[in-house]
């Protein structure tokens, strides 16, 4: 379970978070949407500590990650995944390197093991047989399957995801939605996702939480999510540009 | 007058805080010497980069260095001292000086500028932030074998500008100026002091790792997409050559 309470960041005097409070069950997948520039990554960040809040907390299994030393923040790091907007896939190694990084640091399995871990995880995202391909040489959408498959190598108790479907076709999107759906129910994961795809957000969500000016103004299932009465959440539903969320 | 004066400020401001940052990173390197071994291929792969692909490089600058030795010694040489003198000076002046820096140099502009370059396009596409959230530390990774291998490799590619100087020097020597093979090398050999050498290769030594250790600091810390990256790899070459000549100056005063 991961528990965020009054948490605060501001980059060059511009405040992104104003008192954030959430918490996030485990097992669940989690969406938090909000417009662009919202926060919503610097969120996520923050909760893998890529991101050092100004003040507040961040409570991953009873363990304040805000205020962690380096070592012991690179000690829970070995619970998460995460999947970056970009991919963040390392270019300068082949797909089964990129996948097999984090085995080879932190385990002691043999490297016939290692090659099966990383065929198997290719299969489950659907993408087997392009362990000696380079980044370079995949489309968007293979990158975020691979990067999707690199996030639950290490089969991770939590997995973040920063826009997973953003640029991808309506088809691509949906295969990415399925792939977190599977992962979330084949390995009992707790996903996090942030994402302004509502499609996704309903599809794949247990929980949906809102950030506007960076605080949290919704938080529930997705369907009181879509009945809300309030103007702001309706506007992000139906996807109107105009009156009060116009950014 | 202001504004000259805030612009004097903020530079002496930016020396220190790209300081701090290099002192920093040499802290965070040298407390994860003891992974050393374990990634003892990462900082093979390293120095075969910064030492074996610059080899043509270094051949090229050694040759031609050791060549204008000879041929500016000779004239400064003429109707003052006999050119039965000239190894010796070329000679010295290629232990102490001129294989050291700029060797040192060649390394700054294609192996500080181009870790620069890798570690910031790592930086601003999240490769490193990637790394970080699969709990492997990029200053381990990253920084400390590349640190290492600069730190190894320089005093290797000396010897090697030593070898290739002292030939160029000595072709134009024998070939434009008439000095004898024997003159030459016997000229070198009567003054050839061990000291001379060991000094020049301390000076690799600050000078390889210092190259690499910019490099890395200002490639890690790289923001603001392809430009950012291309300011990364420019300064990384500015600082790591005004590192070196100002490092000699130092140096000198405390070897000599």
């Amino acid at each position: 379970m991961i528990e965020i309470q009054k948490l605060y960041k501001s980059f060059n005097g511009k405040k992104v978070l104003r008192g954030v409070d959430l918490l996030i069950p485990a097992g669940k997948t989690f969406i938090i949407v909000g417009g662009s520039g919202c926060g919503k990554t610097v969120l996520l960040r923050s909760i893998i500590g890529l991101n050092k809040p100004d003040s507040g907390q961040i409570m991953v299994d009873g363990e304040d990650v805000a205020k962690m030393s380096r070592k012991d923040l690179f000690y829970v790091r070995k619970k998460f995944g995460m999947l970056f907007q970009g991919a963040a896939l390392f270019d300068s190694m082949t797909v089964e390197e990129n996948l097999g990084l984090a085995l080879k640091e932190h385990t002691d399995l043999s490297q016939d093991k290692i090659r099966r871990r990383i065929e198997e995880k290719l299969e489950l995202v659907g993408l087997p047989g392009i362990e000696k391909k380079k980044p370079a040489e995949l489309s968007g959408g293979m990158k975020k399957r691979v990067g999707s498959a690199r996030a639950i190598i290490m089969s991770p108790e939590y997995v973040l995801f920063d826009e997973p479907t953003t640029g991808l076709d309506p088809i691509m999107a949906d295969n990415i939605n399925q792939l977190i759906i599977k992962t979330n129910q084949e390995l009992k994961i707790t996903s996090v996702v942030v994402t302004h795809d509502m499609a996704s957000a309903f599809k794949i969500g247990n929980r949906i939480a809102m950030l506007l000016d960076g605080k949290i103004v919704f938080e529930g299932t997705p369907s009181k999510f879509k009945k809300s009465l309030d103007p702001l959440v309706q506007q992000f539903v139906e996807g109107r540009a105009d009156s009060i969320l116009a950014m | 007058m202001t504004v000259f004066f805030r612009k004097i400020g903020r530079g002496v401001l930016t020396i220190f805080q790209e300081t701090g940052a290099v002192v920093v990173l040499l802290y965070q390197i040298v407390t994860s010497v003891r992974y050393a071994l374990r990634d003892k291929n990462l900082v093979l792969s390293q120095m075969f980069r910064t030492g074996f692909e610059s080899l043509p490089l270094v051949s090229v600058v050694s040759v031609f260095t050791g060549a204008v030795a000879s041929w500016q010694a000779a004239y400064q040489f003429r109707g003052i001292i006999s050119l039965d003198f000239l190894g010796a000076a070329v000679s010295a002046a290629i232990f102490i000086e001129l294989s050291p820096v700029l060797t040192g140099l060649v390394i700054a502009g294609r192996v500080g500028a181009s870790i620069a370059a890798e570690l910031g396009t790592m930086k601003v596409t999240e490769q490193i932030d990637a790394l970080e959230t699969l709990a492997i530390d990029p200053v381990r990774y990253l920084a400390s074998p590349r640190f290492a291998a600069g730190w190894i490799t320089l005093p290797i590619l000396v010897i090697y500008s030593y070898l290739i100087s002292h030939m160029g020097a000595y072709t134009v020597a024998n070939a434009l100026l008439g000095v004898s093979t024997s003159t030459f090398f016997n000229s070198v050999q009567q003054h050839f002091a061990v000291y001379d050498v060991i000094a020049g290769l301390v000076k690799a030594l600050v000078f390889g790792g210092g190259t690499a250790l910019i490099g890395c600091s200002i490639g890690l810390r790289a923001s603001g997409g392809a430009e950012g990256v291309g300011q990364a790899t420019i300064k990384a070459f500015v600082y790591s050559s005004a590192f070196i000549l100002i490092g000699d100056y130092i140096l000198a005063l405390m070897l000599f």
